[in-house]
Parts: C-alpha cells; structure tokens; sequence
C-alpha cells in the first residue's frame, strides 16, 4: 500500500536535485534506482519484524532454560549440555552403523516415509468417502454416526488390533496414521461437498455435465477449501501418530529414536530428537498450506 | 398450432411435511421463434420457480413444457439460462468459464480449434475478449453478467432463459446491459425468456409482457403486446406515447389491481 508513495516521494526528490547541474542520463537513472533500494530496505524491515520477536523469545527461554538446569542435581541438562552431547548426532545425520545404530536423518526420513504412505491412503480414501457421504442422503445417514463414533478412538488403541491384522509394525504403523488422519479429511470433504451452493449444481446440470466431470469439474474446486482443512488436520494428526506408534513397534523411526535414548538415559538426544519432530510438524503443516493456497487460488475468493 | 416455446397447464405445488403450498396454476404461454417475452411480478410469486420449470432444473407438478412440440423436462443446453448472481465458477477464468459449456455442447461437432473460436467469438460478442484470462473476482459485477450472457450464448440455445439478469447491478450499469441484450437479440435473433420485476426493463426489451397475480397460486393475470418498433433506442423511447401507455398499463396491473400484499 505504501510503495507508490514511497517510489513518488523518491521521484519527486530525486529529479530537481539532479536535473539543474547534470544531463538526461543522469536524471534517468536516479528515480530507477532509488525505489529499488528502498524495496530491499522495506522487505528487510518486513523480514526483521517477522523474525526478531520470536529470536528474542527463544533466547530468553534458553536463558532460562540454562539457569533453572545448570545446578548440580537438575533432572534434566541444560542446552548448552545438550549442544555438547548431541553434537555428533548434529553434524553427522547419516552415518549408518547397522541396525537401529543410525543417523537422525534415517530415523526421520523412515518416519516420514511410514507417514507418507499413511497419509496419502487416508487423503484418497477420506476424499472418496467424504464425496460419498456429502453427495448422498442415504451415505451420510448410513456412515456418519460410525464415522463420529470411530473418530474418537485414539489412534495408539488402534495399534494392537492392526498388529493382530497384519503382523509386521510397518503397515501396522502405516494403518494408524490412516485411522488417525482420515477421519478430518472425510468429515471436511464431505462438509465442502455438502456445501456446494445450488447455483453450481445448476451449471452442471444445464451444461449437462457427467457424474464425473460434475465430480473434476465441479465438485472437488468448489469443495477444495474444505478438503485442504481437513487435509491439514490429518497431517498434523499423523506426524503427532507416528512418533507414539513408532515407540511401541520399534525398528527405525523418530519415535523408536526417542523411546531408545530414554532408554540409555540420554536425555540430551530425546531433546534434540523433540526439536526437530517440532520442526518438522511445522514443515508439513506449512506444506500442506502452501498447496492448499496454490490448488484453491480463486475459490476462497469471491 | 405451431408454438416454438409451449408452456402447457402448469400447476406448481411444493409440499413440505403436511403442508401443500400451491406456487403455480394453469400456466399457459406460447412463445413464437425469435420473440422477446418477459415475465413480470411481485417478489414471491413464483416467476422464478417458472423459469426454473421451464429451465428444467425444476419439475412442473402437473403439465409440462414442449419446446419446438417435444417435451422437455430435464435440463439442457437448449435452454441455457443466464443466473441472476451470474454464477460462474470461481476457479475457472473468464474463458474457461464460456469453455466449459462449449466443451460439452460441441464435443463431437466442432474440433478444439473451432471450440477455442466460437468461445471468443461468444466473448467478443458481449465485449468481453480483453478479460478473457481473469477470473471472476477480478471483474466488475456488470462484467460477471456479461460473461454469464456469452456463457449461455455459446450453447446455441433454442431459448435463451435470463433469470432477473440485470437485478444486482447499479441502475448505469444495468442501462448498459439492456442495451447490449437489445442488440445482440436484434443480431442473432434469439428467443428470449426474461424474469423481470422493473417495469421499464421490461417494456423497453419485450415483445410481450406477461404479468403474474400473486401468490400463492399464482396465475398469468394478463399479457401485454409492446408494439414498439426495434431497434429501440431508450432516449427516444422517454417520450414515446406506445412506451407511456405501456408502461402504465403495467404499472397500473402491478399496483392497482395486484398489489403487493405484504405476507408475513
């Protein structure tokens, strides 16, 4: 809002100090260049403002964190123990020794690989389900009060019966980050479809548009806000999944990375391990985010 | 006979639990190819619901509508309507919105290139080929309805449905609009079926107006020839002593003898 100002104030500035002494060129030059600074200037302020208060924060809580811990006795080490114990594990994320003797690297990529398959089965299966029981009367009256009493299971109950069913941890964990994450894509799906204003329905039905491309074309645009927020509930829902279910299979994984350090008392690697399952629960989060805004550019408009 | 457009005995009834409202009652209306006929009412009286009869988007609870003598009774491209909140898919651009009915309409008949042209030749029409990249929340209100009117254009409907067109936009805009319908019903000759509640709108574009009772049960109380000659040009029209009577001959049904009673 301010930069025609700005760019304005920078022209009307810059031409009569320049114009009286020196020629054209000159005078050319100065307004082009003068706005552009002035950009970086502004984006370096915006950036300052955005990302000075929480440093500033997170110093003060490191501070804090390093006085309440430094005594002799303190349950748990202070960061700057923390930094020296983990250091290792800090710069070198990849080595491989075996075994569950890894890098943080490969425990996380093993985790989010677990979360991925998970993830992606309950986004079509919760997209397709969700369609249903927004498009149909009989689906939702059917499917919903199952749905409502099934969604509030925890997910870690979920993980002895899928040990039973398939007797491996791997799809037992990938099936508890489906159970745990299609639940909100389904519910919001269907709310979207339900949703769908008349005036739509009316396009499609006097352009005559197939169920399918009624289902392309109409459908999952005009649902897609819905969809991403319940897109968005799953992935956080499943990235919070897998770092308990991982702890009760074991194998590699974040969670089974966690579960192992309290087991050898490194209480310093389960902070570092803590710090980047936040980390990356923010990524997702943000991922998930970014699409939605790509995919549905014009439908949360209007 | 040979009607174009027949609107045979049709009754309305919406019913909800044990209530029974009877909306519409014996519509009867033949519309001849090319003619221009508006329906005028009070708010709530069901010219909507007939629109969407005929439209096929709702059911007639007894008779029917023959279009060119065939029953039509499900929605279709033959009668593309033009919505009074323009309704066009907000994720679509300007283009893409003409296209997706052209698509549809023309996927045997004509190749991509032809579709591609016929659905800026539909812009181009309604002068809006210049916006053709935007989207819906990017233009004007009288843009969006214009875009709506290429839209239902490009299907080639054997009747046009404008259903209140002009309703949500400001009175300058609205003047605009009307007269480009004018010309493009004068250009391509389009049977045109207009829900209407402005008494000028209706004189000034119309070959016939057909005035609604109120509901509920709601009938055609009367029907109107305007015997103006076309092109119509507003300005002249002000002074007109045809448009004067016509227009108080409507006015004199809305606001004598069916006067809007306030049901509430």
């Amino acid at each position: 809002m301010t930069m025609p100002a700005i760019k304005a104030e920078a022209t009307a500035v810059a031409i009569p100090s320049t114009s009286p002494a020196t020629a054209a060129p000159v005078v050319t030059m100065t307004p082009k260049q003068a706005p552009r600074a002035e950009k970086y200037v502004k984006m370096a302020k915006e950036a300052a403002v955005r990302v000075v208060p929480p440093l500033i924060v997170l110093a003060l809580l490191m501070l804090f964190w390093e006085l309440v811990c430094r005594r002799t006795g303190s349950t748990l080490p202070p960061p700057s123990k923390v930094f020296k114990d983990t250091k290792e594990l800090i710069l070198d994320p990849f080595f491989d020794n075996g075994g569950i003797d890894k890098g943080l690297f490969w425990h996380l990529s093993a985790s989010l690989q677990r979360v991925a398959y998970g993830y992606s089965i309950a986004a079509i299966v919760g997209i397709a389900l969700g369609t249903l029981v927004g498009q149909s009367v009989w689906a939702m009256r059917g499917l919903d009060p199952l749905f409502q009493v099934l969604r509030t299971i925890p997910p870690l109950a979920w993980l002895p019966l899928s040990l039973a069913a398939f007797r491996d941890g791997q799809p037992s964990a990938i099936f508890v980050i489906f159970i745990t994450s299609v639940w909100p894509i389904i519910i919001n799906t269907a709310v979207g479809i339900r949703n769908i204003p008349q005036d739509y329905r009316n396009v499609a039905a006097v352009v005559q548009l197939n169920p399918l491309e009624f289902f392309s074309k109409i459908m999952i645009p005009a649902a897609a806000p819905y969809i991403f927020t319940g897109l968005r509930i799953g992935i956080g829902l499943s990235w919070l999944a897998i770092v308990a279910a991982e702890m009760l299979i074991g194998g590699v994984g974040i969670g089974f990375f966690i579960w192992d350090a309290w087991n050898s008392s490194h209480i310093s690697e389960i902070i570092l391990a803590l710090f980047y399952v936040g980390i990356i629960g923010f990524v997702l989060d943000r991922l998930i985010a970014g699409l939605a805004k790509i995919v549905t550019r014009g439908t949360a408009l209007n | 006979m040979h009607a174009y457009l027949k609107l045979d005995h049709i009754d309305k009834t919406f019913t909800r639990g044990n209530a029974t409202t009877e909306v519409l009652k014996e519509i009867n209306l033949t519309i001849e190819k090319g003619e221009y006929v508006s329906i005028i009412g009070h708010s709530g009286c069901g010219k909507s619901t007939l629109l969407n009869i005929v439209a096929g988007l709702t059911g007639a609870t007894t008779g029917g509508v023959l279009l060119e003598n065939r029953e039509v009774n499900s929605p279709g491209p033959d009668r593309a309507v033009v919505f009074q909140n323009h309704s066009l898919l907000p994720w679509l651009t300007v283009y893409e919105n003409v296209k997706l009915g052209v698509d549809k309409v023309f996927a045997s008949t004509k190749t991509r290139a032809e579709r591609d042209a016929w659905v800026m030749h539909n812009l181009n029409l309604v002068q809006m080929a210049h916006a053709r990249e935007k989207r819906p929340s990017e233009i004007s209100g009288g843009m969006k309805q214009r875009v709506g009117i290429a839209r239902a254009l490009a299907m080639e409907p054997k009747v046009l449905l404008l259903d209140e067109p002009f309703g949500a936009l400001d009175a300058l805009t609205r003047a605009h609009l009307q007269d480009s319908v004018m010309a493009l019903h004068q250009k391509l000759g389009n049977t045109i079926l207009m829900i209407t509640h402005d008494v000028d709108e209706a004189v000034l574009l119309s070959d016939r107006i057909v005035m609604m009772t109120n509901g509920p049960s709601a009938r055609i109380g009367e029907v109107l020839e305007v015997p103006l000659t076309r092109p119509r040009k507003r300005l002249e029209l002000a002074t007109n002593p045809a448009y004067l009577k016509c227009r108080q001959r409507v006015l004199e049904f809305l606001y004598e003898r069916h006067r809007f009673v306030e049901a509430a």
